[in-house]
């Protein structure tokens, strides 16, 4: 179905027009300004999921202007049911961290709202673009904005945190460019991204791709040696950043995988299978063990993300229908529970300005609304059945079964320690018994509060018992994602003009075997 | 005469350009202080009948007017280039209006020796004859090294112009050195006739070799390439600010297009050769320029590090040029050298104007650390120095992502994949210093204790540049198409 209203340039152009008038506004307009325009763009985006077709694994809403004419790069966008939760996830997200950033951003308010509209464009473009070179520009449009949202209205290290998630993402994303160009003189002279899903290439130039694109996307999972920079910036950025950071940014480097390597470069991410279900795994674990050792709260739910995205890549990675589907579910679980939790944690750090689990204990008695909204989100990461989690987490363990029984046994144990550091904080910080001179008066939540954390409580619910309407959405998006992976591979033989890489590599392709495939 | 009428009518703009430069020096006893702004106007008159006569000179982009025997071309691709010098040049005038003033330095032969340097450039990038690149060279050259010295109160400015001049003149004398050999050679100094030399003669004769080292090294001075770049930073630091911005743009393009016609038309049958010794020039270059560039705290002087980097950058898309393949050979390296300097100049010239008018007290604030704060101050001045830095770290959607796109796809098509992969992990090493500038401005709060607190100091005519140079910036980010078509259809009369 081809849709003839331009409904992706208009989610694009929503927040672009939101930051155009608030150039004319008063700095306190700025935030009602920001709030109408996530709220319109949430608005134009909601229809889509009833409007969009579940039957078809075709791009929908597709348009297609051409952008620049030599090389032919295109204004192409289009939603399947991958990206469709995503770009639904971020609509609903971004209203949100306008509203928690209401009386928590007090200096430069302007900046911030324009800041926080520029990301929403660059993320939803990066889940709709269906031009490379299109996708790279809204992939690193979002750096700058990042990086000020960070640096500028960030915590006390800010600056360090800042510029380390900046160079962290863009050292990892530059190799990005020279895949894509790769690609292009490859796979016949088009940056259209479904174009080069269909192309097939070299197994030996696979391997160089795939690592390229890994490079990009591992650091902005980020998946296990390649997380370091994620603590710091989820410590240091404002709650608005956090929230955005976990929900979504994060979603783009598992999108990443999903969109980009895992069609077009199937023989190669077959070959690289045991590798990422390994890091998967070391990151599940090692994520939780850290969570586990934390005294600060924002750091304990970065740790948990780090062990949580290990989930959605161990189910992108063993490469079966089950494992797929439970790892876009949990990519939305995540965006919806790890943005609640950090949410939770912006509130009680406006209230006692700190975000020591130490010096935030007992909160169930004087803020009773808080401390339930906590638990619900704390149960949901854990994976509680009922809970959204659940469903997404058991797609994955059940996919990864039909892959190796070892590897489920051991991600198994991230489930555990996860229960164990959040029940752990839960304990302490909702049921603890404050010392008396520790928290002075609290007021529960207030109206604006709940606002932001309440939608989220119903998804949490909403996803753990009705997952179908969601997953049958995605399905045949995920079936064709898996039927262009195992398609015939045939190289072709070497482009003239890439000379200098296929040479290097003629030897190497002879180790790629297809592993197993439960379809 | 009527003998050389034609010749003439090709060398219009130069002589127009040259005209203006001795009246404006003619001019400029009599003139009282306060009217000096007219010896700039004039320029800046010459300066739009000169765009006009080039637009209107060729109107088939396919043409190639030769005069003088073949000394000078004039062609779709030295179009192109006096385009960009014009508009580089008449730019640095208007910088150069409040800039002197504040300077105390608004002397009038100032603007001569812009039009005399610019008349240089003019005939670097239309000569088709060794000698006649060579007089380019060395008339540019000398005017540049006036204008370096033009602050006489300052030692560093003196200092700047005397190592300039030094260096400068070595060059010049190798170069010289390589043209004479290259003329034992060929029998001439003409490119086509040097071209078919080799083509007849083949590429085995050391003295050819010899002769395009040493003129590979020759250039490389005037385009500040690893390692003949030791100039450069002193140079960019001690010049005033505005002939600094005019060196680091119109020199570097002009020498860029006399260095790629005489490598292309001139000594393209030794590609194979020159190609190799460009990756490593080229990788050198982008690597020491972007590590010195992060320890600088002198943001002119980190700019001449940075400017040294990008060379580099501009070194790789010709060395795609020089190994390209396929039916497309070498245009689109070529194209993306003219593509990358044209964005070049527009983000490189608003950054150096923003440098000049950023003042303290009188005082050019130059150290990156008097940009502390600016976000607060004057955040609208501290957003367009965000776009500069932003377009020279490459991030989209600014034109500088489009230049190394260009230029990065031309390497890919010519098989140099992992020589664009070096390059763009070094450009993660720029966006760190570049970024640095940004944090400065939006992250730290201004010193209190400051005597006086840099402002930008605005004026209608900075404000026209800096409105110029944003619009190249953002235009060319969004929509480079017609300057893409432009280049592209540029490099069709080469070779």
């Amino acid at each position: 179905m081809t849709s003839s209203f331009p409904w992706l340039s208009l989610l694009l152009v929503i927040p672009l027009a939101g930051m155009v008038a608030m150039y004319f506004a008063t700095e306190s307009a700025s935030r009602w300004i920001a709030l109408a325009a996530t709220l319109a763009d949430l608005f134009v985006a909601v229809p889509l999921w009833w409007i969009f077709d579940s039957q078809t694994s075709q791009m929908q809403f597709t348009e297609h202007v051409a952008w620049i004419t030599v090389p032919p790069i295109n204004y192409s966008l289009g939603l399947d049911g991958i990206s469709l939760p995503l770009v639904l996830m971020t609509a609903g997200i971004m209203p949100l961290c306008v509203l928690a950033s209401w009386s928590a951003i007090t200096t430069r308010v302007r900046g911030f709202m324009a800041v926080l509209l520029i990301m929403e464009t660059a993320m939803i473009g990066v889940f709709v673009a269906l031009d490379f070179v299109l996708f790279y520009v809204f992939w690193e449009a979002m750096l700058i904005p990042m990086y000020l949202l960070i640096g500028v209205w960030g915590g006390a290290n800010r600056l360090y945190a800042a510029i380390k998630f900046f160079l962290y993402t863009l050292a990892g994303s530059v190799l990005l460019l020279v895949a894509i160009f790769v690609l292009y003189f490859y796979g016949g002279h088009t940056f259209d991204i479904l174009a080069l899903s269909q192309g097939t290439y070299p197994a030996s130039m696979q391997t160089w791709l795939f690592l390229a694109f890994f490079a990009a996307f591992a650091v902005k999972v980020p998946m296990f040696p390649f997380h370091t920079w994620l603590p710091d910036a989820h410590v240091e950025a404002p709650t608005a950043g956090s929230v955005i950071l976990a929900s979504i940014l994060l979603k783009m480097g598992t999108y990443g995988f999903l969109r980009f390597s895992l069609p077009m470069l199937p023989d190669a991410s077959r070959f690289f299978t045991p590798m990422m279900v390994v890091l998967s795994i070391v990151a599940i674990i090692y994520g939780a063990y850290m969570a586990l050792a934390q005294v600060d709260l924002k750091k304990l739910i970065a740790y948990s993300s780090v062990s949580h995205m290990g989930f959605v890549t161990l189910g992108l990675f063993v490469l079966n229908q089950q494992g797929i589907e439970g790892a876009v579910l949990q990519m939305v679980n995540h965006g919806i529970t790890t943005g609640g939790l950090f949410l939770c944690v912006g509130i009680i750090y406006e209230r006692t300005h700190s975000r020591l689990i130490a010096d935030n204990i007992g909160l169930a008695a004087p803020m009773p609304q808080y401390a339930v909204l906590l638990v619900i989100f704390a149960l949901s990461s854990l994976g509680l059945p009922g809970t959204n989690s659940f469903v997404g987490e058991f797609l994955v363990l059940v996919g990864t079964f039909l892959w190796s029984k070892i590897a489920t046994a051991f991600a198994s144990v991230g489930i555990i320690l996860a229960a164990t550091y959040l029940l752990w904080m839960i304990q302490r910080v909702v049921f603890g018994v404050p010392s008396p001179h520790h928290l002075p008066n609290l007021k529960d939540l207030n109206h604006r509060e709940l606002a932001t954390l309440v939608p989220l409580a119903l998804l949490v619910f909403l996803i753990g018992l009705f997952p179908n309407p969601l997953v049958s959405r995605m399905h045949q998006s995920v079936t064709n994602t898996i039927a262009s992976m195992s398609r015939v591979k045939v190289a072709p033989t070497a482009h003239p003009s890439a000379g200098g890489i296929a040479p290097l590599l003629a030897d190497s392709g002879e180790g790629l075997k297809p592993q197993g495939l439960s379809r | 005469m009527s003998l050389y009428g034609a010749d003439l009518l090709a060398l219009l703009p130069e002589l127009i350009i040259v005209v203006t430069a001795c009246l404006v020096i003619v001019l400029d006893p009599i003139t009282s202080f306060a009217r000096r702004d007219l010896l700039a106007w004039l320029s800046i008159g010459a300066l739009a009948l000169c765009l006009a006569i080039t637009g209107w000179q060729l109107n088939e982009l396919n043409v190639r007017v030769t005069a003088f025997s073949d000394l000078v071309v004039v062609d779709a691709y030295s179009r192109f280039w006096k385009i960009l010098l014009y508009g580089v040049a008449g730019l640095t005038i208007f910088l150069s209006l409040p800039y002197m003033k504040a300077e105390r330095i608004h002397l009038g032969e100032y603007y001569g020796f812009i039009l005399l340097a610019l008349s240089g450039m003019m005939v670097m990038v239309s000569g088709a004859d060794l000698l006649t690149i060579y007089l380019g060279t060395e008339l540019m050259s000398l005017s540049l090294y006036v204008m370096t010295g033009l602050n006489r109160s300052k030692p560093r400015s003196l200092e700047a112009a005397a190592k300039y001049f030094v260096l400068g003149a070595f060059s010049s004398g190798i170069l010289l050195y390589g043209i004479s050999l290259l003329y034992g050679y060929a029998g001439s100094t003409k490119l086509a006739l040097i071209a078919s030399a080799i083509g007849a003669r083949g590429t085995d004769d050391p003295l050819v070799l010899i002769a395009t080292v040493l003129i590979a090294v020759g250039f490389s001075f005037k385009l500040a390439a690893v390692p003949f770049h030791m100039w450069t930073p002193d140079v960019y630091q001690g010049a005033p600010t505005s002939v600094t911005a005019f060196m680091a743009v119109a020199s570097k393009a002009a020498s860029f297009a006399a260095f790629m016609r005489v490598f292309v038309e001139g000594l393209g049958g030794l590609k194979a050769d020159w190609s190799l010794l460009f990756i490593l020039i080229s990788v050198v270059t982008l690597v020491l320029g972007n590590v010195v560039a992060i320890v600088q705290t002198n943001i002119k002087r980190m700019l001449a590090y940075s400017s040294i980097a990008h060379a580099g950058y501009v070194l790789i898309g010709f060395v795609a040029a020089g190994r390209g393949v396929g039916a497309s050979g070498g245009t689109p390296g070529l194209a993306s050298m003219m593509i990358y300097l044209a964005i070049y100049s527009f983000m490189t010239l608003g950054a150096f104007a923003l440098i000049a008018m950023l003042r303290k007290g009188g005082v050019e604030g130059e150290e990156i650390e008097d940009f502390t704060g600016l976000a607060k101050r004057q955040p609208l001045a501290a957003f367009i120095m965000l776009l500069f830095m932003a377009s020279l770290a490459g991030i989209p959607p600014t034109a500088g992502f489009i230049g190394k796109l260009y230029v990065f796809m031309a390497a890919v098509e010519a098989g140099l994949a992992w020589l664009a992969a070096i390059a763009l992990v070094f450009a993660v090493v720029s966006a760190y210093y570049y970024m640095r500038v940004v944090m400065v401005m939006y992250m730290r709060d201004p010193n209190p204790s400051a005597v006086a607190e840099p402002r930008l100091v605005t004026s209608p005519a900075l404000s026209f540049v800096l409105a110029c140079a944003v619009v190249g910036v953002i235009f060319f980010g969004f929509y480079p198409n017609p300057l893409v078509s432009f280049a592209l259809q540029s490099v069709l009369t080469f070779k």
